[in-house]
């Protein structure tokens, strides 16, 4: 534990740009962004895609680790209501996004910090917008303290 | 062999005491050397031990101030086997809920905010007094609640809040027969499988939960499972080896034996599985279903907040 | 790293793409960089790692450096997943220990700063690396494949398609809405540039259909029910009642002839209104199949109960059946072909043309009808007054190029407009004129067509129409329309009365698009219309294996284009068909019994119903021919208990650690 608290100094504020973990489903939204890539559009290096097959495989987890690691924020994707590749995975990932919006509440993490958005397989111009919104957000908030309360107990 | 209480309720103690009888048998094999609340060893008398001379130490209670955590290290030089004992050494247990508030929060509740409390020139406690006799110091009370193996190594866990009396028989008469010990780290004295392997309640097949209820705003049927009852129920995502005791006593369990292995987050996966269960398809429905949910990360870590991934709230 | 013994050895290739990737990106410092990560025993950079020396590069380094480990950094996974695989399997190491880094789609052709695209193709890199340590040998699983196929939509895509598949041995089922095949093509009297007559070229294949032993054609019949995977999907067909037995009808008329009303009476959707039908009818003469049918939205008898059947007296053979009720068929079929069409541009909704206010601003297909010999008037172009038009205006780009409607081009028009200008002068001699914005004209002997008509004294006039009106300044304008419109050419407002408007309207996707959409399971583009897997590499397939599309459905072409896709649908069909099987990813879920605890908070989750409890064993398990692998379980077992093949949790958290920590 101890050791972790040094190689965790908070990078100085000039150098500091958010990293924003993706996970998006393989069937909307990563093509999404494949589409945004193809088109062309531009947006800021800020984020970091994982690619799971549903929106129902987000494990509440993978946010929490993310936080933990040091994620700025994270984006969801997945289809539109009534279009998941599977019926219903989005919905269930809807229930968790919600519940895991209750606790950050409890654990004063700021709800912009976790995001998302239903972006079908051809909305690359959308994918570009929320990543451009999304990274403006997180720049003004600033970078998560959550690592660094994380790794340094505090005595 | 000694038992040691950092933050904690004593009801660890009290399950060792549980042993009645056994507790002959016990000290047949073993001298007990230090435990504050049975036995008048000062700290100093185990601070002079020698280094592993102690068999086995039990030792419950999260660290939560410069005491503890001075304890946890000098117990962790003396013993051969340091055993986190119960919820709190575990995982941080009821005192880790305090990682929802501030060391401020907690100090200016107790000292100035409580309606009992009469301190009109707003007196709190330092760590260092001078007296005319001296300097008077009282442990330095931390930020932050850990549990044991943040502090120091652990050999190994037995859970429970309080765990298992029977258990720590179980595992003493291990220790002492020589018997193969598991590998260290185990937590020991659990099952392999959740809660609901032994619980005899009825699960449904078709499981969809409206939204869900505190225990006493429904009328528990005393067979079905509580989640189908639309109650929380935090077995399913914790390990057995208590006998399923709450779910008996007709109470939902809470969690108090953490995880199954190979589950990292204890409170992270039954939210999953707890939203899940929800059938509202529509945003809203989904909003206001989740809002019946009271307290959620109070309830999904109530044991396990110092365990968890983001561990405290975020200043 | 993994939990196994086994010394993990990982080759990292970071691809250039020519400039691609290169450009945008310091791909020899990410190489370098990757070369330091644990486990990393080679790391190249190489121009192009989906070239053949670019895949012999990967299989010769794990033969050299024993490698069980590969990341390839190059382009999306949806694209060269597959290629590279293959490279891994051929040099003999499971195709599942290669994973890929997408630093193109996701990376250099969106990221401009160059520093942070470096970094951020470091951090995916890293992650790779950390994930494939945990990437376990996989099979994948083979399914027999259905060689029957359901081709939804019976225009001349779904035709065409059909005729191939079946003349290829294939059973064939072929369902169709409307009471008829044909499609649009059938609507049209002649079909550019060739001017043959689209009945003459339609109609033969209409009957091939009919008459094909292969080929079992349901019209008037909707798909209401889609189960299944490629290879195996289970359709649901309801077949909607048309009252009368198509087994037993010859097509006479004499129902028609005999019904109570002795004059039609409701519009006439294939004449686009312009003539009026019975409620008993059969759409047109080359109708397939040649049944009549009975509209039970106007026949008296559906209405009041009270008619006294004449249709159904005259009928010697029996064919009417007012009982009939709506048929359920279930098929199972390997694979799908959508050539479900388009629908015309509905042009009361540009109400500033005057269609539906001015009896004479007609649509392109209506007149379409009009100069069909026998069509409502005998292939006279007639005003409303019936009267021959001395002046014609033709509109382009009804609902098409427009910010207001829609943005795409629909392709046909221009070249559907010089035809009916061509057939509007042959048949009245009147002056006419064309409105467009550009002229579009591409495809073979299209521009020639267009040429043709530069010397037919045709009057062409560049700039787009502002407004259809009534609004007359000389007594001579008399009942004549007057288009206003912007001459670009000469740069100024004319103004110009006509006898009769004509509004080439655009292609549009169908009503119905999101309904089949959802059933089959695909996406659609932003318009609407259904989407390819790859605009240029797989026009024809979708992001669902085993459903293809052809025709306008995936976008507005004309009856060649058509053709040309229903044939490579076909094909990509028969592929699937000859091989035999497909190989399904691995990506199902299983259950762990040591860790299922029996909670079955799974249980009811499954889209698929593929899990199920084993009450003996107080466990659940997964059916892994049902599970389609979507990971919801997975997620949801409070226990860990449920395992994702190529997602297990393992694999994402080092993956997500891998982002974040260096
Ligand atoms: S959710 Fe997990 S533990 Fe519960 S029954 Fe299903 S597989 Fe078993
Ligand atoms: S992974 Fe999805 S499809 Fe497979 S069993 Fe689980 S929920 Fe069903
Ligand atoms: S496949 Fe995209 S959300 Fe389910």
């Amino acid at each position: 534990m101890q050791e972790e608290v040094k190689n965790n100094n908070i990078q100085t504020a000039k150098a500091w740009k958010p990293k924003i973990l993706a996970i998006f489903c393989n069937w909307c939204t990563y093509t999404a962004s494949d589409l945004a890539g193809v088109s062309r559009l531009k947006y800021p290096a800020t984020t970091r895609v994982v690619r799971i097959m549903c929106s129902g495989r987000l494990d509440p987890q993978f946010i929490l680790t993310a936080f933990s690691e040091g994620a700025d924020a994270i984006l969801i994707g997945g289809c539109h209501p009534g279009d998941c590749h599977y019926a219903t995975g989005n919905y269930k990932c809807l229930r968790r996004f919600h519940l895991i919006q209750k606790y950050m509440k409890q654990m004063n993490i700021e709800p912009e910090r976790l995001r998302l958005e239903w972006i079908s397989a051809s909305e690359g111009k959308r994918l570009a917008e929320v990543i451009g919104e999304m990274t403006e957000t997180i720049t003004k908030l600033g970078q998560s303290k959550i690592k660094q309360q994380v790794a340094n107990i505090e005595k | 062999m000694a038992v040691y209480w950092g933050a904690a309720c004593g009801g660890c103690c009290v399950s060792v005491l549980d042993v009645h009888e056994t507790l002959l048998t016990v000290i047949q094999h073993a001298d007990l050397v230090f435990w504050p609340i049975a036995l008048d060893t000062k700290y100093a008398d185990v601070e002079a031990m020698e280094d592993k001379s102690i068999d086995l130490t039990l030792f419950n209670g999260a660290v939560r101030n410069s005491e503890n955590e001075h304890m946890a290290h000098v117990l962790r030089a003396k013993s051969k086997i340091l055993v986190a004992y119960g919820s709190c050494a575990h995982m941080g247990g009821i005192p880790g809920l305090a990682n929802f508030s501030t060391k401020e929060e907690l100090l200016s509740r107790v000292y100035d905010e409580s309606p009992s409390t009469v301190n009109p020139d707003k007196v709190r406690p330092q760590h260092e007094y001078k007296v005319p006799e001296g300097t008077l110091e009282i442990p330095n009370f931390y930020e932050d609640v850990c549990m044991l193996d943040q502090i120091v190594d652990v050999d190994y866990y037995l859970p429970g809040c309080p765990p298992q009396t029977e258990r720590l028989v179980e595992v003493f008469l291990a220790i002492v027969s020589g018997a193969q010990l598991p590998p260290k780290g185990s937590v020991i004295g659990v099952s392999e499988r959740a809660q609901c392997e032994e619980c005899t309640r009825i699960k449904s097949d078709n499981r969809s939960v409206d939204r869900f209820y505190r225990p006493w705003e429904i009328e528990d049927d005393g067979v079905s499972c509580f989640i189908d009852q639309g109650v929380i129920c935090m077995g399913s995502a914790t390990v057995g080896g208590c006998g399923v005791r709450c779910v008996k006593g007709n109470a939902p369990c809470r969690g108090c034996y953490g995880p199954v292995p190979g589950v990292t987050d204890m409170g992270a996966k039954i939210m999953s599985t707890i939203a899940t269960a929800l059938n509202a398809e529509d945003e809203n429905d989904i909003i206001k279903a989740i809002d019946s949910i009271e307290d959620a990360a109070g309830t999904f870590y109530r044991f396990s907040l110092p365990a968890s991934k983001i561990r405290r709230k975020i200043q | 790293m993994s939990n196994n013994k086994e010394e993990i050895r990982i080759g990292v290739y970071i691809c250039h793409c020519g400039h691609n990737i290169a450009g945008a990106v310091d791909v020899v410092g990410v190489a370098e960089y990757a070369a330091k990560l644990p486990n990393v025993v080679i790391s190249k950079d190489y121009k192009y790692m989906c070239s053949d020396p670019g895949q012999e590069l990967i299989a010769a380094d794990i033969k050299e450096y024993n490698l069980n480990r590969i990341v390839v950094t190059s382009c999306s996974p949806l694209l060269h997943e597959k290629t590279f695989r293959e490279a891994t399997t051929k040099a003999g190491l499971n195709q599942y220990f290669m994973q890929m880094v997408n630093i193109r789609e996701n990376v250099s052709w969106v990221n401009e700063n160059f520093d942070d695209a470096t970094e951020k193709s470091k951090d995916l890199v890293r992650a790779a690396v950390q994930r494939v340590a945990f990437q376990r040998a996989l099979e994948k699983q083979k399914v027999p494949v259905n060689p029957n196929v359901l081709i939804v939509g019976g225009g001349i895509a779904g035709i065409s398609a059909a005729l191939t598949m079946a003349n290829a041995g294939k059973k064939v089922y072929l369902v169709e809405k409307e009471s008829t095949i044909g499609g649009h093509m059938a609507i049209f009297d002649k079909t550019f540039p060739t001017l043959d007559c689209a009945a003459c070229i339609l109609t033969p294949k209409m009957s091939s259909v009919k008459n094909h032993p292969n080929i079992t054609l349901w019209t008037y019949s909707e798909v209401s029910n889609v189960e299944g995977f490629v290879g195996n999907y289970k359709v649901q067909v309801t077949r909607k009642p048309r009252y009368v037995i198509e087994d037993l009808c010859v097509g006479c008329m004499l129902c028609v002839e005999k019904c109570i009303f002795k004059e039609g009476k409701f519009p006439d959707e294939f004449n686009q209104g312009l003539s009026k039908r019975k409620p008993v009818y059969v759409p047109f003469p080359q109708a397939t199949p040649l049944v009549a049918v009975i509209d039970d939205k106007t026949c008296i008898h559906f209405k009041t109960g009270k008619c006294t059947q004449t249709c159904k007296t005259a009928c010697d053979r029996n064919a009417i059946d007012f009982d009939q009720k709506p048929e359920i068929k279930e098929i199972e079929v390997g694979t799908v072909l959508l050539t479900t069409g388009f629908q015309a541009f509905d042009a009361k909704k540009v109400p500033y043309y005057g269609y539906g206010k001015y009896p004479n601003v007609f649509t392109s297909l209506e007149v379409e009808r009009m100069v069909n010999a026998s069509g409502p008037t005998e292939g006279h172009v007639l005003t409303r007054e019936g009267k021959a038009p001395k002046s014609v205006g033709i509109i382009h780009c009804v609902g098409s190029r427009d910010e207001k409607t829609h943005k795409w081009c629909s392709r046909v028009c221009c070249m559907y407009s010089l035809k009916l200008a061509h057939l509007i002068k042959e048949h009245t001699g009147a002056d006419v004129y064309n409105f467009y914005i550009d002229m579009r004209t591409p495809g073979k002997g299209y521009e020639e067509f267009y040429d043709k008509l530069l010397h037919e004294d045709v009057h062409f006039i560049r700039g787009r129409v502002s407004e259809v009106t009534d609004w007359i300044t000389s007594p001579e304008e008399e009942g004549k329309l007057i288009i206003r419109a912007e001459d670009t050419m000469i740069g100024m407002v004319r103004r110009i009365p006509v006898d009769m408007v004509v509004l080439a309207v655009g292609m549009e996707p169908r009503d119905d698009a999101q309904e089949i959409r959802k059933m089959f399971n695909i996406s659609c583009s932003t318009e609407g219309f259904f989407l390819e897997r790859h605009p240029k590499l797989a026009p024809v397939n979708t992001f669902t294996d085993g459903v293809f599309i052809a025709g306008a459905c995936q976008g507005p072409r004309d009856i060649p284009d058509s053709v040309a896709q229903a044939g490579a649908a076909a094909a990509e069909a028969l592929v699937l068909i000859d091989s035999g099987h497909v190989e399904l990813e691995p990506n199902t879920a299983y259950i762990v019994d040591e860790i299922c605890s029996g909670c079955k908070s799974c249980l009811n989750i499954c889209p698929y119903k593929a899990i199920t409890f084993d009450l003996e064993k107080n466990k659940s398990s997964i059916n892994v021919a049902l599970c389609k692998g979507c990971g919801t379980c997975v997620a949801a077992c409070p226990s860990s208990a449920i395992k994702q093949n190529l997602f297990e949790d393992v694999e994402i958290f080092s993956e997500i650690k891998g982002i974040f920590v260096e």
